[in-house]
């Protein structure tokens, strides 16, 4: 109960939803299950065979001139890209996040932080984790607050740009389908609280991927570029690594000039079942308008749905009337059809409608403060979700470059 | 669980251990060439690279999401913006272009 109360919760400051898998696990944190951390933690160490290694003072030395040469390595030779490399920089989001429906109110500080370091001119380690308390109404009839952690990674990857038109990434990244989940998930970025209702199809649930995928812009001029992503995931069950076999990958072609972008994803879980996923993807952004259109349509086995967003600007970049620039509505509609049974893939049980009504404040040193209304329609429960958010961006590099 | 390892493994260990440390240094070197003016004259695209275009795809390509970040060095800037060409896969011109709109 609480796993899926939290579940629910974890979905409002727009990280990636995790389904429970059969082990009854947490989604968002990709199958840790909070109560159950310290358990397992204390059991780890229990079994943990530390005490049995090094036992002689042979076997004690040799790890430890294997230890002492390996750092002399490491410190020359490293030492010589430093003093000129790009420096590795810690950004990410710090927010606080409210979320009220039916007279219960949820609070989640929330802290995502990001790491992205450039190893020579071609690699790129980077990965994004969140962070999170989530204090919710106790419930049953009881009277308080209890809360739960949260600590997930949302992707822990190494990019090498092999060369203008390819990237090659190795590791735990996220599932390249439609596009909220790749561009608008961080919560320093996306206008609502809460992710779409149809984010679960073609991100095979979880959201991220491991193994290896490719990506790039194939061709890219003033006029017009194709960008493509595909990938393959092999199945894991670790804890910070969960994800389903499967394969897919996306391709857009955005015309700059014009602000449009158009594109098309397709995802195969090859995992048990075999499934196929489907979705396209419609964008709107003239640079200099005052008016922003993102839409997405996903179709899956047993669901389909789609969204339409428009974030509306009530002056552009160059006014010199500061509050009108910071003030942003938003309004977001979905629909969401079943066509049959599956309480695995995420999305309600029944069709439903919603409609988002949000005022979204960008103020000064990179704050932002989100606020909406929504209404959700549907045959099995009409409600209304209020929710509020307030996020500061921040970058630390690592050391200060010149 | 015991480590037992012989004076060859540990040589091969060091060996290994040294050529990976060493990956970044020799692509540093490799790469030195295209970094410097020599690079800029032998590729007419990285030459007509400009704050002024690199404005455009910034507005273009980054502010569909989010604003500029401001007050960096070129080391920080350039780490962020090959941060975003490869979840944004931008191009390789875009990345010029954009890296010397925020460092002109």
């Amino acid at each position: 109960m609480i796993a899926a109360e939290i579940s629910t919760r974890a979905t409002v400051f727009g990280a990636p939803q995790r389904r429970r898998n059969a082990l009854g696990d947490i989604p968002l944190t990709k199958g840790r299950l909070s109560s159950d951390t310290r358990l397992r933690a204390e059991a780890y160490g229990e079994h943990m065979p530390t005490k049995q290694v090094f036992k002689s003072s042979e076997q004690r030395k040799r790890p430890r001139h294997l230890t002492i040469a390996s750092l002399t390595a490491l410190v020359l030779s490293a030492g010589l890209p430093i003093a000129a490399q790009d420096v590795p920089l810690i950004s990410g989001g710090v927010g606080f996040v409210t979320s009220t429906s039916g007279g219960n109110t949820t609070y989640i500080p929330v802290i995502s932080p990001v790491l992205a370091a450039p190893l020579g001119k071609h690699i790129l380690v980077e990965s994004r984790a969140t962070i999170l308390d989530a204090y919710f109404p106790k419930g049953g009839g009881q009277s308080g607050y209890t809360s739960s952690s949260f600590l997930g990674l949302s992707y822990l990857q190494m990019d090498y740009i092999a060369n203008p038109h390819l990237t090659v990434v190795a590791g735990e990244f996220l599932t390249p389908f439609g596009t909220y989940n790749e561009r608008l998930s961080p919560i320093w970025i996306s206008n609502f609280e809460s992710a779409p209702l149809i984010f679960t199809l073609g991100t095979m649930s979880t959201g991220s991927s491991v193994g290896g995928m490719l990506r790039g812009s194939a061709f890219s001029n003033d006029n017009v570029s194709l960008d493509y992503a595909a990938y393959f995931s092999a199945a894991s069950t670790n804890e910070q690594f969960n994800a389903q076999r499967s394969s897919g990958g996306r391709a857009d072609l955005y015309f700059p000039k014009a602000g449009v972008e158009v594109g098309g994803s397709y995802g195969r879980l090859l995992q048990n079942t075999h499934q196929n996923f489907s979705g396209i993807h419609l964008w709107w952004e003239p640079a200099d308008s005052l008016v922003k259109f993102r839409s997405e349509y996903a179709h899956g086995p047993h669901s389909q749905g789609y969204w339409m967003e428009s974030e509306f600007h009530l002056a552009n970049s160059s006014s010199v009337n500061t509050l009108r620039r910071a003030v942003q509505p938003v309004v977001r509609w979905q629909q969401t059809f079943r066509t049959s049974p599956d309480p695995a893939d995420g999305l309600p049980s029944t069709d439903t409608k919603r409609v988002d009504f949000g005022l979204d404040f960008l103020l000064p040193h990179e704050v932002r403060i989100n606020s909406s209304y929504s209404r959700q329609l549907s045959s099995a429960q009409n409600s209304n979700i209020w929710q509020t958010g307030i996020v500061y961006r921040f970058l630390f590099p690592t050391w200060r470059g010149k | 669980m015991t480590l037992n390892l012989s004076n060859r493994t540990l040589r091969v260990s060091f060996v290994l251990a040294l050529a990976a440390a060493s990956l970044p240094a020799l692509s540093m070197r490799k790469d030195q060439p295209r970094d410097a003016v020599a690079a800029a004259q032998a590729d007419p695209a990285q030459r007509a690279s400009s704050p002024e275009r690199g404005a455009i795809k910034f507005k273009q390509n980054c502010s569909r999401c989010h604003e500029a970040p401001q007050g960096f060095s070129s080391r920080i800037s350039a780490t962020v913006v090959r941060h975003m060409r490869v979840r944004a896969s931008l191009s390789a011109q875009d990345e010029r272009d954009i890296l010397r709109f925020l460092n002109p």
